[in-house]
């Protein structure tokens, strides 16, 4: 099955590319991956990365050496919606332990698990930025902050509609 | 051609001069012997190289004539340009000798220790480092890093766990290649040498990163567990290659050729061919050539007498050199004599007893009771 | 009230819009800038101001941009470093978030004295929502005139453009972040060269951080010298500070440099106080990778002074009894908190972002973990402290870029003030898994204002 952008995710890339001087268009590496991962099920398939190696002109190697290094990119197929629970110091002070043992119970998962309807994985992740509202995770785009268990039962319910209004 | 401008230099007080934007390794490797760093990701050839390892580093204890402050901390010496009245401090500064025992040790934290069973053993850079600058035991107590193994072809071993991240392979793919299909995946502790698609190399210079690689990580798959280095004799030889230079070392035993790799310096790097080029060799004389009748033998390859290679077998050129270090000259002078004739000490094989007589057999209670007595 | 030059219009709503910002007063230092000044004046006027870089090295910013190397026929870039990663740092984010304009315009004065056409903001991949309110706030300057071709007649083009990161702490790391710019993994380099000199495409490179940059439009409006009057010593003007951890009120507080960290932390204008009426324990003053420091030396010097929450005073006594101000992350630990553990965190932090590219942050920060796990969990021994103590020393200093060294002083300085709580995980096996060492470090109970 070839794997291509439509006609807007296209706009799209080419709007990134056109950010960068001439011939210096590996420099839309990064952008270009997010754009894919969003794009294709929310991970990077080695065909995927091939597809962007090939829009960008460059070798697939650099498009994995790249895609490995950085811990935004999943190289493996992921749940519809991934909590990327913040686990460092000052998450930790304020109580991650807690929220990420509840995660852990009620979506009877493991850090890097999905669960088994697809709907969820867990990960666990390194300071994101939030410390002033810890505990925290982030789902896609969006940051839940001042996290308690009934937030987390909130955000469950939230998505897990979500999930099936999309079904 | 202009004038040169020559910096003077002080490496542990021994002061040369060299132009203008060599750096402070190349002006020890000039110096030679102990002054010259080690240097485990450094290699002159390949552009890009060094600074990671941090095993080349050196106190700068005067910056330049011109602004003699030192420098705050130890610098890489293989990507620091001299300056002009600089000095430099490696193995006379105990701070460098402090952190370089510190890189031996973090180099060898996940090293798996088989060099029993690892085709580099004798000619491995990191075997060299640690015995020259690392401490006998470990202090890690947790278990070595691991990995998936990945098949590289039918011409090149990957070893992951061997790997100490010098990424010497990766310039020569970049720069010897067209195409490069290997690469550093992942980051961290977990970095690794890899495809990620579990593709063969086989570019037709790909070969040479066995010749680069400083540790066991990448070897010779048509030499695996074949032989020891150390049993075979290094010969220099040649052919007419349309492809390379041509210029190779062939490992013999007997007549059999075990192995085939690039011409390689004092320092552990490929040698350079009359016409000034690094003598890189492709893939077809490292692989396929192994008939003594495919090559045009030059004689002995020069090992050096500290190398492993050259135990048992000769000193300085193979079969044409005495060793000049005999027990009267290494005793300064004195013949060896026998410390103690164990015929004047012992009761027992008097050499005028025939054994016949004796007695036995004897075993340790009679020894006892006779001492006791 | 201190002075308040970033977040004085912080809460005027709809600020985050061009057309209330501008009839805020916004965009009035591009106009001068740009009308009445030139590059070499505007140069001038940031070094007289004694600006420092707000990331956590506190390089003065001026004689930063005086070092950009200026080859004819080379474009010069300006990138604004805002990957921001830094365990107990959320600043730029909030200047980000809320005041998108007050960065365009610190970027618009510092390109023009720069002379950088196209300036890139790098921001961490993480802040994914934050790139369209950028964007958006760009498409607003550019079609006000304040950005494309020919800005205010005065012939001067300049673009600025947004990219993510993808979840890497090594990309504030200036060069790590221009390798990463370049679309490649986010290494750092060996310097030299210097981004002065070769940074973005090898060309000549500034790289700011998005509090730096802010900060050169009040400088820009009220001038150099008035801005150094601010605050004390080498410390002038304003500082952002994130705090967070065990405090009432966490969030992000301009400060002048002039109040002591005890009203910081006490003060109901800043942190409220200890959360809980709990009492404090410690603190990491500027951000994960500056030493932590006990309550006790924390309010004051070891000599016995009252200390500020500036550079200089938070830094007395170098790291044997003071520490950094770093990044301005500001992060509190309660009594209940378990310094051993912390230390853990961020030791595994140090660990999962270390690029891997040299061998003692690579091999050393995993070790300490390791280590540090095997105290935490009671099956350590007294060896292991020392230890501990003996790879951060060989880490510190001995690595391409500061990462060794901001994973090597968080364990250092633990080290050095919590020793016995290190040890007494090592003595209690049980007890460390249950309860807590709590405050049994201070012979004196700590003073906590009412």
């Amino acid at each position: 099955m070839g794997m291509q952008f439509n006609e807007t995710q296209m706009t799209e890339f080419k709007r990134l590319v056109a950010r960068y001087p001439e011939g210096k268009q590996k420099s839309a590496l990064l952008p270009a991956l997010h754009l894919a991962q969003e794009s294709f099920d929310g991970w990077l398939s080695t065909e995927t990365m091939d597809y962007i190696a090939n829009l960008l002109s460059i070798e697939p190697i650099e498009v994995y050496e790249v895609a490995s290094f950085y811990s935004m990119y999943n190289l493996k197929p992921v749940g519809k919606y991934v909590f990327e629970v913040c686990q460092t110091g000052p998450c930790m002070i304020s109580g991650s332990d807690n929220i990420i043992d509840y995660i852990k119970k009620t979506l009877d998962i493991k850090p890097g698990e999905t669960t088994k309807d697809g709907v969820f994985t867990l990960k666990l992740v390194e300071c994101l930025g939030a410390c002033g509202y810890a505990p925290m995770m982030q789902v896609g785009k969006i940051y839940k902050e001042h996290l308690t268990k009934e937030k987390v039962d909130a955000i469950i319910a939230e998505y897990r509609q979500l999930a099936a209004s999309k079904n | 051609m202009s004038e040169q401008i020559l910096f003077k230099v002080t490496i542990d007080n021994i002061t040369i001069e060299v132009p203008a934007g060599t750096t402070i390794l190349q002006a020890a490797r000039l110096v030679g012997g102990q002054v010259a760093p080690p240097a485990m990701c450094y290699y002159s050839k390949l552009q890009g190289s060094g600074g990671k390892c941090r095993t080349c580093l050196v106190e700068v204890s005067k910056g330049s004539e011109k602004d003699p402050r030192p420098m705050p901390k130890l610098v890489a010496s293989c990507r620091t340009t001299v300056m002009d009245g600089m000095e430099v401090k490696n193995i006379t500064s105990e701070k460098v000798v402090d952190a370089r025992a510190g890189v031996v040790e973090f180099l060898l934290l996940n090293h798996p220790l088989d060099c029993p069973i690892c085709d580099q053993a004798g000619e491995c850079h990191l075997q060299d480092l640690s015995f020259e600058h690392g401490k006998a035991g470990t202090r890690y107590e947790f278990q070595r890093r691991t990995f998936k193994k990945h098949d590289l072809g039918k011409n090149i071993q990957l070893h992951m766990t061997r790997c100490i991240l010098c990424y010497r392979c990766v310039f020569t793919a970049d720069q010897l290649t067209n195409k490069r299909v290997h690469g550093i995946l992942d980051r961290g502790d977990h970095s690794e040498i890899a495809t990620h698609i579990e593709k063969s190399l086989d570019n037709e210079f790909i070969g040479n990163v066995i010749d680069v690689c400083p540790v066991g990580a990448l070897t010779d798959k048509t030499f695996r567990f074949k032989n020891r280095v150390w049993f075979l004799k290094p010969m220099d030889a040649h052919r007419d290659c349309p492809t390379c230079a041509g210029r190779v070392t062939l490992w013999n035993r007997g007549d059999e050729v075990y192995r085939v790799t690039a011409r390689k310096d004092q320092w552990g790097e490929i040698e350079d061919t009359p016409d000034g080029k690094t003598g890189w060799i492709c893939n077809t004389c490292r692989f396929d050539k192994k008939e003594t009748s495919d090559w045009i033998i030059e004689g002995p390859r020069e090992i050096s007498r500290q190398s492993v290679i050259a135990q048992g077998h000769y000193a300085g050129k193979i079969g044409t050199t005495k060793p000049h270090e005999t027990f009267e000259a290494v005793n300064g002078g004195r013949q060896p004599h026998l410390l103690m004739d164990i015929h004047d000490e012992s009761e027992v094989n008097k050499p005028s007893v025939h054994l016949g007589q004796i007695h036995g057999p004897s075993h340790g209670d009679t020894f006892n009771n006779t001492n006791k007595a | 009230m201190g002075v308040k030059l970033l977040l004085d219009k912080a809460n005027v709503p709809g600020i985050r819009t061009y057309d209330v910002y501008r009839r805020e007063g916004g965009y009035t230092a591009v106009e001068k800038a740009l009308k009445e000044m030139n590059p070499e004046t505007i140069v001038e006027e940031v070094k007289k101001s004694g600006l420092r870089g707000r990331g956590g090295a506190g390089f003065p910013a001026g004689m930063k941009w005086s070092f950009i190397a200026k080859p004819e026929g080379v474009p010069r870039h300006l990138v604004c470093n805002a990957d921001e990663s830094e365990p107990g740092t959320f600043k730029d984010r909030y200047l980000m978030e809320f005041l998108p304009h007050l960065l365009l315009e610190g970027l618009i004065i510092a390109s023009f004295a720069l002379g950088s056409n196209d300036t890139y903001i790098y921001i961490r991949g993480e802040y994914a929502w934050i790139p369209d309110i950028l964007e958006e706030a760009i498409n607003e300057a550019k079609a006000n005139g304040w950005l494309g071709k020919n800005i205010l007649g005065t012939g001067f083009d300049c673009n600025i453009h947004v990219q993510r990161g993808a979840g890497a702490y090594i990309c504030g790391e200036e060069t790590a972040l221009i390798e990463s710019l370049e679309g490649r993994r986010g290494n750092p380099r060996i310097k030299p060269p210097f981004p002065a000199i070769q940074g973005l495409w090898m060309r000549p490179t500034v790289v700011n951080n998005v509090e730096t940059l802010a900060a050169v439009v009040p400088i820009i409006k009220m001038g150099g010298d008035e801005y150094a009057k601010i605050g004390v010593g080498k410390s002038t003007g304003t500082k952002l500070i994130s705090a967070c951890g065990n405090i009432n009120k966490p969030g992000v507080y301009e400060i002048d440099m002039t109040v002591s960290v005890e009203d910081f932390i006490y003060s109901d204008e800043y942190c409220g106080g200890i959360k809980g009426g709990k009492q404090l324990k410690a603190c990491i003053p500027g951000g994960s990778s500056v030493p932590i420091l006990p309550a006790n030396l924390l309010l004051k010097t070891a000599k016995g002074e009252t200390r500020y929450m500036n550079y200089e005073s938070l830094s007395d006594g170098g790291f044997a009894t003071g520490s950094m101000m770093g990044s301005g992350g500001f992060i509190v630990l309660d009594e209940d908190q378990c310094i051993v553990k912390n230390t853990l965190t961020l030791a595994r932090f140090y660990r999962h972002e270390s690029c891997g590219q040299c061998s003692p942050c690579r091999e050393g920060t995993g070790w300490m973990e390791k280590i540090l796990m095997k105290i935490e969990q009671g099956k350590g021994e007294m060896s292991d402290i020392d230890l501990l103590w003996d790879i951060q020393r060989k880490i510190e200093g001995n690595t391409i870029c500061p990462l060794g060294d901001a994973a090597s002083w968080p364990v250092a300085a633990a080290i050095r003030h919590f020793r016995d709580e290190f040890e007494w995980h090592v003595n209690n096996p049980e007890l460390s898994q249950t309860s807590n060492f709590g405050l049994q470090h201070y012979a004196d109970p700590i003073h906590v204002p009412a």
